[in-house]
């Protein structure tokens, strides 16, 4: 093969596979800005023919979507800061300070990854049902708080952290909090990022547990409302398609701005050590 | 303050929180397994009975677990080489020296992974409606009668898996991606003076080199297609003709639904082993593989 069709044919394909990944949101966000009934015609249309927000006011004055939306933000944002902070205290404490039973401890912590959390489900249910949290927004956030994978990143990090730094200031005879929020912390800035990214896109994502703790409309993050609203609304396309653009919007644009740090994060966690 | 205390310190939030809410609950879930508990006990604990291995007994009994079960190995089966083959694909075509525009094709490639599963799930119904969606307008060009994707049995399934291909390809490729550059150039370099073809390249120096990368992708990628649950949720809610039930929305139907929590558990439990079972059989199978 020549070199020039070679050429051809690689950025062909790619293209073609970009097509495919970028088609379906692409479309999404034009159909989304079509008249009501306007997708349910053959040949399915590209483009509006009157773009309009009209969809969009629909989702937001009479579906309730504004209020998902704040739902949304409150859980997956409260999820992200509090088990940033259980997750970096820990990880830090697995990678340096040193303690009775911290290997085994960690293998431990590990082998639980394989058990999958569908698991605790029906129980944590019945848990959370005795301490009042189903149906709160506190149903979905606690048992967020600390995952096994966010330990580990931040262990696999901060063992990069010289030891020498970290005695350098206990000689000065700086306290171990101190040490850890004026040295570690300012260190360990990339993987926070990183983490911080991961966690709020999982918990924006997050589709079971919330279905399943959250019974009223009135506590619904987007995913809930959507298919709420998608099983109501089967047939309003354009409406559907506004709903799916809200949901997925902020994640994508949260994505694009910060992706350096999403994938050397996904790196970092699948290479397991 | 003495190190150790300082190091507990540390990890009590984590810890609390893993153990309260998670191991506690798995542990929780062997004794509910266990049991009969069901809506009166759950209006009522004193009508809690202990039935020793009863659920599981009922549960193998019954059809709609075999079901349910052979649609979670179907996905799994189809899903997890179709989704991986597509992502070592995608990596190979990025990691080529003739590629352009290569951090603008990572990106569009990988955008699927970050959106949220029910919103495309939403936007796949749409394309693959019978009368008006994309996917049979394209077929009805060529003179394909439509299909009824999702409204047809034999149909549902695949659809549902192109649509899980589609949606989590990109994860994987980074993985790949990863892999492939990390494979030194002068072995495809020694290769290519040998005179060996492309696809013998392919087979005899980038697949062993990325095996490792490959049994860890696999067995990621196949514990995570065991989990079906949202697609189906959405899609078809678990139609037609409880063609897309899978087990974990048999376990939130018998669990949420019907408020089984004991026989649900025994559901969570039995798909707990049956994933199990197959990661340690991936792992002897890649062992045997090495040896011979």
């Amino acid at each position: 093969m020549s070199p020039r069709l070679a050429k051809a044919l690689v950025n062909g394909l790619l293209i073609g596979v970009a097509a495919v990944a970028l088609f379906p949101l692409l479309w999404m966000l034009s159909v989304s800005f079509m008249a009501p009934g306007a997708a349910s015609t053959l040949p399915p249309p590209l483009l509006p023919r009157h773009a309009s927000w009209g969809n969009y006011r629909e989702l937001f004055v009479h579906a309730g979507m504004g209020r998902y939306l704040l739902n949304s933000l409150l859980v997956a944002g409260t999820i992200t800061v509090l088990s940033l902070a259980c997750n970096l205290l820990a990880g830090y404490a697995f990678a340096k300070l040193r303690f009775a039973g911290r290997e085994r401890l960690f293998q431990a912590l590990l082998g639980a990854l394989v058990i999958p959390a569908q698991v605790a489900m029906l129980p944590l249910f019945l848990l959370l049902k005795h301490m009042g949290l189903v149906n709160s927004y506190a149903g979905v956030v606690v048992p967020a708080l600390a995952t096994v994978f966010g330990i580990f990143l931040v262990r696999q990090y901060a063992r990069g952290i010289p030891d020498e730094l970290l005695e350098a200031a206990r000689i000065d005879g700086a306290g171990e909090w101190r040490i850890f929020v004026q040295i570690v912390l300012p260190l360990l800035k990339p993987i926070v990022v990183t983490l911080a990214i991961f966690t709020f896109l999982a918990a924006w994502n997050d589709f079971m547990w919330p279905l399943i703790v959250l019974t009223g409309q009135e506590h619904y993050t987007l995913p809930i409302g959507l298919a709420s609203l998608a099983r109501e609304h089967s047939q309003d396309s354009e409406l559907m398609m506004a709903g799916s653009v809200v949901t997925v919007l902020p994640v994508l644009l949260l994505f694009l701005s910060l992706q350096r740090y999403y994938l050397e994060g996904l790196l970092l966690g699948s290479v397991k050590g | 303050m003495n190190p150790q205390r300082t190091a507990w310190l540390f990890l009590a939030p984590a810890l609390v929180v893993l153990g309260v809410f998670f191991l506690l609950p798995v542990l929780a879930a062997l004794v509910l397994s266990l049991t009969d508990y069901d809506l009166y006990a759950l209006a009522d604990i004193r009508n809690l009975r202990f039935v020793a291995l009863g659920n599981y007994r009922e549960l193998l009994q019954r059809p709609l677990f075999w079901s349910a079960l052979g649609h979670t190995l179907y996905f799994v089966a189809v899903g997890v080489p179709l989704s991986m083959g597509a992502s070592l694909g995608a990596a190979m075509l990025l990691n080529s020296p003739l590629a352009r525009c290569k951090p603008f094709f990572r990106t569009a490639l990988f955008a699927p992974v970050v959106t949220t599963v029910v919103a495309t799930a939403v936007i796949w119904r749409y394309l693959f409606n019978t009368k008006y969606g994309m996917a049979n307008y394209l077929l009805g060009l060529l003179d394909v009668h439509p299909v009824d994707w999702l409204g047809d049995p034999h149909w549902a399934m695949p659809t549902i898996i192109a649509f899980a291909a589609w949606k989590n390809f990109g994860y994987n490729m980074i993985i790949f991606l990863a892999g492939l550059q990390a494979i030194p150039p002068d072995l495809y370099e020694a290769a290519r003076i040998d005179g060996a073809s492309p696809w013998r390249q392919f087979v005899h120096i980038t697949l062993p080199m990325l095996k490792p990368t490959m049994l860890m992708v696999g067995i990621l990628t196949v514990s995570g297609y065991f989990q079906l649950f949202a697609e189906p949720y959405v899609m078809t809610e678990g139609g037609p003709l409880q063609s897309t039930v899978s087990v974990l929305y048999l376990m939130y139907d018998e669990g949420f639904k019907w408020w089984n929590l004991g026989s649900a558990s025994a559901v969570a439990f039995l798909l707990f082993l049956i994933m199990f079972a197959v990661t340690v059989l991936m792992l002897k199978l890649s062992r045997r593989g090495d040896e011979t």
